[in-house]
């Protein structure tokens, strides 16, 4: 076990920010932390950095006793979310900083800091500073910094959270790809379900301090271990007691003994899905997710009244 | 919003005039009657005995002074802002007293403490150590009046640097006082650079406090601007203008130097004024 | 994130140890070396020693003037920042630089500059040495700065679309002064007027030359206390330097407040 939390409990003040919480992270693994704010996640990444100190509990990093260490002795790299870059150096000293003060000799910094800026693609940019970087570079500086003195763990707190969209969508590409590559042992926080669902290997869903469920993606959406978990990874409806997800969701024009009738108040096409917001007989409203060209062939309008057959609902205790 | 042209000339000429009457129009005034039989009247009046050793012990506080206000004020802003010491805010209030208190209180509260009944003076003096009217007590009085500046205006900026930078170094492996070396004080450089000047400016210019303390004897514990007055009451009018000439000069200095370094600091004016 | 964190980075209490010590030995005991001079002897003592007809006429003078300085710099002042903001001239970056003048020039030359033009010598016509107008004068020559440089900021990031709003809504260009802008700036006013106040019942050097320490006429605070301390009266001197320590605390307490007041709506 690369790292390993045991009930691990912080507090500020009155408020309980992360709540016994005890996790296993294999070595080797790309893990995320996935929940909303104030769920703990960060705090607990914190905690495993060395950043906050816990009130209670122990942290475990390669098998050794962390808890009373101090950040600087846990060999593990932190990147921030608004990337605390050093303005004041080039992105050249910045990535050295690790290494210039383990007193390494210069030719060997040199060597490693020109390997580092390649793997990120800054090469080229070393003399400039961070403040003339856009945001996905700064990161990406952030990440070669925080890897540059050879950390065992690699811990990265909501990194493309300032980051617009379509630079999301490229360095998340990119940290799987560096992932693949490097074999450090990551651990992300993150509170969107998709980034989580398409970068790690587990999952730890967390809410209000608590840790509600850990599994692989797939497992996850497929089977939640509560309602807060399947409504917080995916899209979800609520029939009575049951939960079901949009694209389990099947339209029929004609009644079936098991079908609930529906009227469809507005179809939004989204590209190539197509979302169907009904109210139900009992007055609920519901969102069914068909492709285009189910949608065509069915001929829905709105207004329209349709029949609901729903597969692998779920319901929880 | 925008006033009328009228309305616009109207304020210019009115903020413009009262500028020209109370600030420009006098400090000019001072210039012109120093140069006004050219540079030999000037020059004698400022290279006799007693202005040299005035100028000289002016410079000679301000370089000691200005140093330990420097060092000391980054580490009370680094109190301040960092460290969770109960009564911040109580600390907050003693370095800002300064700004607020008139010198003669200072010069009185040091003159009460040092003297030969004092709570520290009859310790000192009974150990042959002086205080007072001498060199010490003008140090300490310069020291009180120019406290403020460099910690007001690192305050804000490290605030606002916040501490991730100093986490990201903690989690690089570096020890807490290379972290300082290496990342908080070089981006506080232009804050403390910006407090230096203005505590030069205070500590050149400062006279309520030091007259009380030292006496202010001629070629010994004078200092430039205690001479100003001495050689004002002495009837000694060019004597007086052409001192105030040489600390006018440092001060257009200062206000270059100021002006310069404003835009660096982020133009965190808003300290001094509030 | 809003949350206080506690630094686990470890707090060095050997450097604030030593701040709160250089703190301590410069401003904290001087002060109380004073407090407890001018307290000796209980409270009515303190009383007798610091209200006598010259040191009352010297602290209503002080503050009769400090009055009149604010006033008259709450509005040049807010006139100069709205000349530095929002107008423009040539040499407007000079004139800028300018304003800073009275923290920069020794008070003492301050004082001496006036009564140079303004006195005996002066030419142009008045004399206003050893009257009230000359420590008026002084006044406001180091307190010049205070309200602008508070005021500046405000104006220079107030946000012009609200003014649009108004004005496109149909208020009067006056109107709009009035109950946009002026609100906006009211509470940097008041610090600077605060601040100003502090230094005007505070200001000895530049007074000391203009005003003639004339008893009852132009004798301020500060000119009292001295003259007290140079006829030995250290008691005398004492009480009324502790009225003055508590006028400059209260002052400092009332910026803090308006500070808070000020950013109320940013909570």
């Amino acid at each position: 076990m690369a790292i390993e939390a045991r009930n691990v409990t912080k507090r500020f003040g009155d408020f309980v920010a992360v709540d016994d919480v005890s996790i296993s992270v294999e070595s080797g693994s790309l893990t995320a932390l996935l929940g909303p704010s104030g769920s703990g996640k960060s705090t607990l990444l914190r905690v495993i950095a060395g950043l906050e100190v816990a009130d209670a509990g122990d942290v475990f990093i390669s098998g050794k006793e962390a808890t009373a260490l101090a950040p600087q002795k846990r060999g593990v790299g932190f990147v921030f979310q608004h990337y605390a870059p050093f303005t004041h150096m080039t992105v050249w000293d910045n990535v050295a900083f690790g290494l210039s003060i383990r007193r390494r000799p210069k030719s060997e910094i040199h060597t490693r800091v020109a390997e580092l800026l390649e793997l990120v693609q800054l090469t080229g940019l070393g003399g400039r500073y961070p403040a003339q970087l856009s945001g996905g570079q700064r990161q990406r500086m952030a990440l070669a910094r925080a890897l540059a003195p050879e950390p065992e763990v690699l811990l990265l707190d909501e990194p493309f959270g300032a980051l617009d969209a379509r630079v999301r969508k490229e360095l998340r590409e990119w940290l799987l790809r560096l992932h693949d590559e490097m074999h450090v042992t990551t651990i992300f926080v993150t509170h969107d379900q998709e980034e989580a669902l398409e970068l790690a290997d587990t999952i730890v869903v967390m809410n209000r301090g608590r840790v509600e469920q850990v599994a692989p993606p797939r497992q996850l959406y497929d089977e939640p271990a509560n309602a807060f978990v399947m409504s917080f990874v995916g899209p979800v409806n609520r029939i009575g007691d049951t939960w079901v997800r949009p694209h389990d969701v099947e339209l029929r024009l004609e009644p079936n003994g098991t079908t609930h009738e529906a009227q469809i108040e507005r179809i939004v096409r989204l590209g190539f899905e197509t979302r169907v917001d009904l109210v139900r007989d009992d007055g609920e409203r519901m969102h069914a997710q068909l492709t285009r060209d189910e949608c065509e062939m069915l001929e829905l309008a709105p207004g329209d009244i349709v029949y609901i057959k729903t597969k692998r609902a779920k319901s929880f205790a | 919003m925008t006033v009328s042209r009228r309305t616009k000339y109207g304020i210019r000429a009115f903020s413009l005039g009262y500028l020209a009457l109370i600030l420009v129009a006098p400090v000019g005034l001072i210039f012109w009657r120093s140069f006004e039989h050219g540079w030999g009247p000037f020059w004698a009046a400022i290279s006799n005995h007693d202005a040299v050793h005035a100028l000289k012990l002016t410079l000679e506080i301000t370089v000691i002074v200005v140093p330990l206000n420097t060092a000391f004020g980054i580490l009370c802003a680094l109190a301040i802002v960092r460290h969770r010491i109960p009564g911040m805010g109580l600390v907050n209030a003693i370095v800002d007293l300064p700004m607020a208190l008139s010198p003669v209180v200072v010069g009185l509260a040091l003159y009460l403490l040092y003297a030969r009944d004092g709570w520290f003076g009859s310790w000192l003096f009974g150990h042959g150590i002086h205080i007072l009217f001498a060199l010490p007590a003008m140090l300490l009085a310069t020291a009180f009046v120019s406290l403020p500046f460099v910690v007001r205006e690192v305050v804000p900026v490290l605030r606002e640097i916040g501490i991730e930078q100093e986490e990201a170094a903690a989690t690089l492996g570096s020890s807490a006082f290379t972290t300082f070396r290496r990342i908080t004080l070089p981006a506080l450089r232009w804050a403390v650079a910006y407090g230096v000047v203005l505590t030069t400016a205070r500590s050149l210019g400062e006279f309520g406090a030091v007259s009380i303390v030292s006496g202010g004897i001629a070629g010994r514990t004078q200092t430039l601007t205690q001479y100003v007055q001495a050689s004002y009451e002495n009837f000694s009018l060019t004597g007086a203008y052409a001192a105030s000439v040489e600390l006018a000069v440092l001060a257009i200095a200062t206000l270059l130097a100021m002006t310069m370094l404003k835009p660096r600091q982020g133009g965190h004016d808003g300290n001094r004024g509030a | 994130m809003p949350r206080a964190r506690r630094r686990a980075l470890g707090a060095p209490t050997l450097s604030s140890g030593l701040a709160l010590g250089y703190l301590s030995v410069i401003v904290l005991i001087p002060l109380a070396a004073l407090v407890v001079k001018g307290a000796h002897g209980g409270w009515h003592h303190f009383w007798q020693v610091a209200w006598n007809p010259e040191s009352s006429a010297a602290l209503e003078l002080t503050l009769g003037l400090a009055g009149a300085v604010v006033a008259i710099n709450a509005v040049t002042g807010t006139a100069l920042a709205w000349t530095l903001v929002r107008d423009d001239f040539p040499g407007k970056r000079f004139v800028n630089t300018l304003i800073d003048l009275p923290f920069a020039l020794p008070t003492i030359v301050a004082g001496l500059t006036l009564l140079a033009l303004y006195g005996p010598t002066g030419g142009v016509g008045i004399d206003v040495a050893y009257t009230r107008w000359g420590v008026l004068m002084a006044l406001l020559f180091v307190t010049l700065p205070f309200v602008v440089r508070t005021v500046q900021p405000v104006l220079i990031e107030l946000d012009r679309e609200m003014e649009e709003a108004a004005a496109s809504l149909g208020a009067a260009r006056l109107t709009i002064f009035r109950r946009v802008v002026f609100p906006h700036l009211l509470p940097a006013l008041l610090s600077g007027v605060a601040l100003a106040f502090a230094r005007a019942v505070g200001e000895f050097g530049a007074v000391i030359l203009i005003s003639g320490n004339l008893p009852f006429k132009t004798e301020v605070a500060s000119l009292y206390v001295f003259q007290r301390i140079n006829s030995g009266d250290t008691t005398g001197a004492s009480a009324l330097a502790v009225l003055l320590l508590v006028i400059s605390l209260g002052v400092l307490l009332t910026i803090g407040a308006l500070r808070r007041w000020a950013t109320r709506h940013d909570r």
